[in-house]
């Protein structure tokens, strides 16, 4: 299978061709064949990772799957996933047809919001698969679209603020990027990004506008990424832009935000700005360590006084990304892991847990906290699915959400106890802020008139479900499916990373 | 035997979760229950069966692997494991019983709905939580078990989910147990890399490394054994109640009463203890670190002893007792008499899981009421309940006949009077002046108010509802039964095990389980000497020769002066003084003397004694003021602090100023979208997408050519 990777990249978006060209009509038999067509799609996608899960060698840590072929103009189109990336390609391929199932609701312009969601797969994949510069800068920017559109036309009251925000904020930062993407090509003469790997870029202290940039190009070209992955990740103080698109956005859009779209910031750091400045990585470590613990302390602090479901959620969000960027900067094996296991547990359980609030959103159309209360007592079902998910986020041993958290934390303790001890008190805030909603919202007793019918999962529900549930409890009991396929990846990585940094050194003392 | 041990109340808790909308209710509850039995059962053969040297490892699934972190899924038994299990899963079995009669009919459930599965499911969860706490062979398979039993705590705790008090309860002890756990994991975060592992084996044989290592943490620079030991102990604190952290457990008692018995007294807050004990080869090269043991489990009996003297309601006054006792426990696992902490745990276990369930069976024949100025007179309604209390109260206030052990070999009382004298002397012997005292002074207090409460409930007037009292009726046998196997074990337990615990036994008992430094520099100096030490420590050679060798080498070279010096209290606390010995019954009969003069002969002395101090009867009564304080400053001010950073650092800092340029923009576009069709946000997505492609071009063409 030569092409595999573009196959399971594209299928989506051959999907969302048919579906543009082919249906017709809007009445509610096109409506629900589009719904078909686009599950049928994303479940064949999900069908093809298997060969490539399967083929995928975890012992070996090169790029695999390379496809590499002339594109237009004297671009490169080439792709491959190594130990970090394949697991990306399949949390995004697992979660599709999750996602399109729990659109089934879906009344207004359902062919649109199916192509939309179908390009944005294929967006999204192309991310994780892209091995030149510039392919990658183009999955990464276009899939801004497909997700505006999917705020901007079936989201909430406020949808055209938040989705124009969310571009804004999300341009603005990549723009920074492309011109480094520029410098990276001047500088090395190809876009190829496993050359790109091998390449040294400069760390000579240059001088700026009279201001002494020590670790030079490095340092440049690192806080231009920054500025774009920090955006996506979101860090503190550039997340404002998360809660309002999230509480905008339709469920399924928060779904594939939250879980997807938010990694993308993360794999950056792991492509870029670990292994190609290394030097710079390692000059900025305590300045993302910083960001990090103030967006685990203060996020958590904001969640607790949320009053808005999806706003809390997202502000978790930002917080478990703080253990992520805390994690990558560490740069050891245990906080590299555990950023990488981080990012896909949060895909599952920051998913669901969007997806609860959906079950009840469809039911009783609102999101305050306050309309709710005593669910248990009518939907025992979504009580248990509500709490295993919100136990995950909590970060609960047995659950996908511990692993990623603990090892990060052990990660930064090496790094630096400071780091660690104050992101361990978002064990604690988590607790509170978690627990607090699901009381307020599920225990006590039902007493509000409007709740007294409202009706517990249907079956369908709950098989959406199922395989975030599953996904959640095996990672948690059984992570060597995760870390053994990222382990020798990330192992090369640092030790590039060491090697770099001690290059630099005796440099430095040469000089 | 051992994984079937394990994993018996886990298949429990399934069947009663999910399986028993097929197989029904009551067969549900009764397969939970047998497997509890099962798995007792088979506790005891290997408990009996289990000699003190003996160190499996049974390997059951890889966890985590990552770099040099690797950590297994798989028991570890040994000594202290065998007692536990033993521990757990009796008191767990017996629980499960006498909720089969105290679930049975509940007025706080609506007709129709369907509790009990889930009661029994969250019970045998636990149980299979204990076990995984109690069985690990690393520090993080320890934490697992450590939440785990941390969550079927909240759920139980917050089982009436319709009372808001409940639940306000149950969060509250999630939360503050992770306060501790935020201590044990950056415990396990400095034990991973310092010893670059988190295997109980490979941590024991580098500790004397630990002890001549100083570590950097935070702004300090501390010995990496001491802040180990004081980092796990924090976690110890959390989960074991102790001062400063002990605020969750006597709201813990909005939970229904089988659960206070169960996970409240028995078993998942002696965690702690077993930690620390667990913990001991570590704990033994933090002389530091263990003297903050002791204080803080000296500190927390007394405290906790002196807010239940004015307690109203019967668990709370039972809740605060459990507090003070497992306070007992640490002090003695401070001066380095782990086996007296454990021996304390385990008879604890068994009067302690008795008051609880006999005060579910009062309880329960008073119609759920709990407070008892209402109850009175009760001893003529139900007559086994009450012997099983009166069993419990003389196990828990230490009767006995003092000095029996010098006398006759063996000290003859009550489970409580064997293993609470035993601690008494123990930290006198390991130099503890100032545990010694507020150990003894907080034994008299547990006299007065564990007979207060007998006398408050079981003697005078029946008092309050009048129809409670004529309706009062005994328990049910399956509520019975429990109580009077729990009771044969307050009585005889102390005097069966005390050899083996802290007796001539312990060190073949315990073998390598438990390290002791200071018997290791005795075993070493005293070779040929004749006295009593080196008739005990003959056969003890071998049991700890092997860690021994293991310590020797890097013991050698490392700096462990500071170490040197501390008895062996295992040994010593035989010789303390006779006053030492007769302190605690002295102690007890003052407390029962005054109980008596105080609710018997003249039961108006109370309130003139509360009139004439109010103040010291209202600081009591309202616990020391920590929950006020603590609301004051860590609620609120985490709220206050949350929406300060939400309204000002959000939204007028953030979204105001830092990005005031986008912010100027997006009204801009705002207005223009707000005036067409959203359908013409599709043109802007176009236009974006023509404006990517263009850009793409621009800069290959332009930037690059």
């Amino acid at each position: 299978m030569q092409n595999l990777l573009s196959l399971i990249t594209f299928l989506p978006l051959i999907g969302a061709f048919v579906l543009m060209v082919f249906l017709r009509g809007e009445d509610e038999a096109a409506n629900l064949n589009a719904k078909r067509l686009a599950l049928f799609t994303t479940v064949a996608t999900f069908a093809l990772s298997i060969p490539l899960m399967l083929g995928f060698d975890p012992s070996n840590p090169d790029f695999q799957f390379v496809e590499e072929n002339a594109w237009l103009g004297g671009l490169t189109y080439k792709m491959g996933v190594d130990g970090i990336s394949v697991l990306f390609v399949m949390l995004t391929t697992f979660l599709m047809p999750l996602v399109i199932a729990a659109s089934w609701g879906v009344e207004h312009r359902v062919k649109e919001y199916m192509i939309a969601f179908l390009a944005l797969e294929t967006l999204m994949i192309g991310v994780f698969c892209a091995l030149d510069l510039i392919l990658f800068y183009f999955f990464f920017e276009a899939g801004l679209i497909p997700m505006f559109l999917i705020i901007g036309i079936w989201g909430g009251k406020e949808r055209i603020y938040a989705s124009f925000k969310f571009f804004l904020y999300t341009l603005l930062g990549s723009l920074l990027m492309l011109v480094a993407m520029l410098a990276m090509y001047m500088d090395a003469q190809t876009t190829d990004i496993v050359a790109l790997l091998r390449h040294d870029f400069g760390t000579e202290t240059i001088s700026l506008m009279g201001f002494q940039v020590v670790g030079g190009m490095q340092t440049m070209l690192w806080l231009a990424f920054f500025a774009s992955f920090a955006v996506k990740m979101p860090m503190w103080p550039v997340h404002t832009w998360l809660p309002d698109a999230h509480v905008q956005a339709p469920t399924a859009g928060s779904v594939v935000l939250a879980a997807i779209l938010l990694k993308m910031g993360g794999y950056g750091f792991l492509r870029f700005s670990l292994p190609m400045f290394p030097v710079a990585s390692d000059l900025m470590a305590n300045f993302v360590f910083t960001l990090s613990v103030i967006a685990i302390i203060y996020t958590s602090l904001v969640a607790m006084m949320q009053e808005d479901m999806k706003k809390l959620i997202a502000y978790s969000s930002v917080a478990h990304m703080g253990f992520v960027t805390m994690g990558i900067f560490a740069a050891n094996q245990q906080g590299v892991d555990g950023a990488i296991f981080q990012m896909l547990s949060h895909g599952f359980i920051s998913g669901a847990l969007f997806l609860t609030v959906g079950v009840i959103y469809d039911r009783m159309h609102t999101r305050d906290i306050d309309a709710y209360g005593g669910l248990v007592i009518r939907m025992p079902a979504f009580a248990l699915i509500f709490m295993l998910f919100t136990m995950g986020n909590v970060g609960l041993p047995g659950t996908s959400g511990f692993v990623g958290e603990f090892l990060t934390m052990s990660g930064a303790f090496q790094a630096n106890t400071w780091v660690a001890f104050f992101a361990a008190t978002g064990v604690i805030l988590s607790a509170a802020y978690a627990l607090w909603l699901y009381r307020r919202v599920v225990f006590g007793d039902l007493i509000k008139e409007s709740l007294k019918q409202i009706n517990d999962m249907t079956r369908n529900e709950k098989l959406i479900f199922a395989p975030l549930v599953v996904m959640t409890l095996l990672l948690g009991i059984y992570p060597a499916l995760v870390l053994d396929v990222i382990g020798p990846s990330v192992e090369a990585l640092l030790d590039n990373y060491e090697l770099a940094l001690a290059e630099a050194q005796t440099q430095l003392a040469e000089n | 035997m051992e994984t079937i041990i394990l994993f018996a109340p886990l298949v429990g808790a399934l069947i009663c979760g999910f399986g028993w909308k097929f197989i029904g209710e009551k067969s549900a509850t009764n397969t939970a229950t047998g497997l509890l039995f099962l798995a007792a059962f088979l506790s005891w053969i290997v408990f009996l069966g289990h000699s003190g040297d003996e160190v499996r490892s049974i390997p059951i699934l890889r966890w985590i692997d990552s770099g040099s972190m690797s950590v297994d899924w798989a028991i570890r038994l040994d000594t202290l494991t065998a007692v536990m299990l033993v521990v757990v899963t009796s008191v767990s079995a017996l629980v499960h019983l006498y909720s089969q009669g105290y679930m049975a009919h509940d007025e706080n459930w609506k007709k129709g709905e369907s509790y009990k599965p889930r009661f029994f499911a969250y019970l045998s969860f636990f149980t299979f939580a204990m076990l995984m706490l109690v069985t690990a062979d690393n520090l993080l398979q320890l934490f697992f078990g450590w939440e785990g039993v941390g969550v079927a705590s909240y759920l139980l705790i917050g089982f009436y989910y319709r009372k808001p008090s409940a639940n306000a309860a149950a969060m509250k002890a999630f939360i503050v147990n992770r306060v501790g756990d935020f201590g044990f994991m950056l415990g396990i975060f400095a034990v991973f890399v310092l010893v670059d592992s988190i295997q109980f084996d490979v941590i024991f044989d580098s500790a004397p490394d630990l002890a001549a290592q100083s570590v950097s943490f935070l702004w300090m620079n501390v010995n990496a054994a001491e802040l180990i030991a004081v980092l796990l102990f924090i976690g110890a604190m959390g989960k074991s109640a102790q001062l400063f952290l002990h605020t969750w457990l006597p709201d813990a008692m909005e939970g229904p009463t089988p659960v206070s018995a169960l996970i409240h007294a028995a078993t998942m807050v002696t965690a702690g203890v077993f930690l620390v004990c667990r913990m001991s080869p570590v704990m033994e090269f933090a002389p530091g670190a263990l003297t903050f043991i002791t204080v803080i489990g000296a500190t927390t009996a007394f405290f906790a002893a002196t807010v239940g003297l004015v307690q109203n309601d019967i668990k709370r006054v039972i809740a605060y007792s459990t507090c003070s006792q497992l306070g007992y426990m640490f002090a003695a696992a401070g001066v380095g008499f782990y086996q007296a902490a454990m021996f304390h745990l385990f008879t604890h276990a068994a009067f302690k899981a008795m008051l609880f369930l006999g005060a579910g069976s009062v309880i329960h024949a008073m119609h759920h009421e709990q407070d008892m100025r209402n109850y009175g007179g009760l001893r003529h309604k139900i007559p086994t309940t009450f012997w099983a209390m009166i069993i419990g109260t003389l196990a828990i206030t230490g009767v006995g006949i003092p000095l029996s052990y010098d006398l006759i070999g063996l000290p003859i009382g009550f489970a409580g009077f064997v293993s609470k004298d035993a601690i008494i002397e123990g930290v006198f012997a390991g130099g503890s002046g100032y545990a010694f005292w507020m150990l003894t002074i907080a034994a008299l207090f547990t006299s007065f108010y564990s007979w207060r409460l007998i006398f408050m409930t079981f003697y005078g007037t029946p008092r309050g509802d009048a129809h409670a009292h004529e309706h009062a009726h005994e328990s049910p046998r399956n509520m019975t039964t429990p109580l009077i196997v729990l009771a044969v074990g307050s009585i005889l337990l102390g005097m069966v095990y005390y050899s083996g615990f802290v007796g001539k036994k312990s060190e073949t008992f315990f073998g390598s389980s438990v390290f002791n430094y200071a018997a290791q520099a005795e075993h070493g100096a005293d070779e040929g000497h004749g006295d009593a030490a080196a008739v005990e420590a003959a056969p003890a050679e071998t049991t700890t020769a092997e860690t021994a060798d293991a310590h020797g080498e890097a013991a050698d070279t490392a700096d462990l002066a500071h170490l040197e010096g501390r008895p062996w209290v295992l040994h010593e606390y035989h010789y303390v003084p006779t006053w030492v010995k007769l302190a605690p019954f002295i102690a007890m009969l003052l407390g029962l003397g005054t109980a008596w003069l105080f609710y018997i002969r003249d039961t108006s002395l109370p309130r003139r004694l509360a009139e004439a101090n109010p103040g010291l009867y209202q600081f009591l009564l309202n616990k020391w003021y920590f929950d006020e304080v603590y609301d004051v400053v860590f609620v609120r001010g985490a709220k206050a602090l949350g929406r300060f950073l939400w309204k000002k650092g959000d939204g007028a800092t953030i979204d105001g100023g830092i990005n005031g340029l986008a912010l100027g923009i997006i009204p801009f576009f705002t207005r223009i979208a707000g005036k067409v069709q959203s359908g013409y946000v599709f043109h802007y997505a176009f236009a974006m997408f023509v404006g990517l492609a263009l850009l793409l071009t621009w800069a290959l063409l332009g930037g690059l050519g």
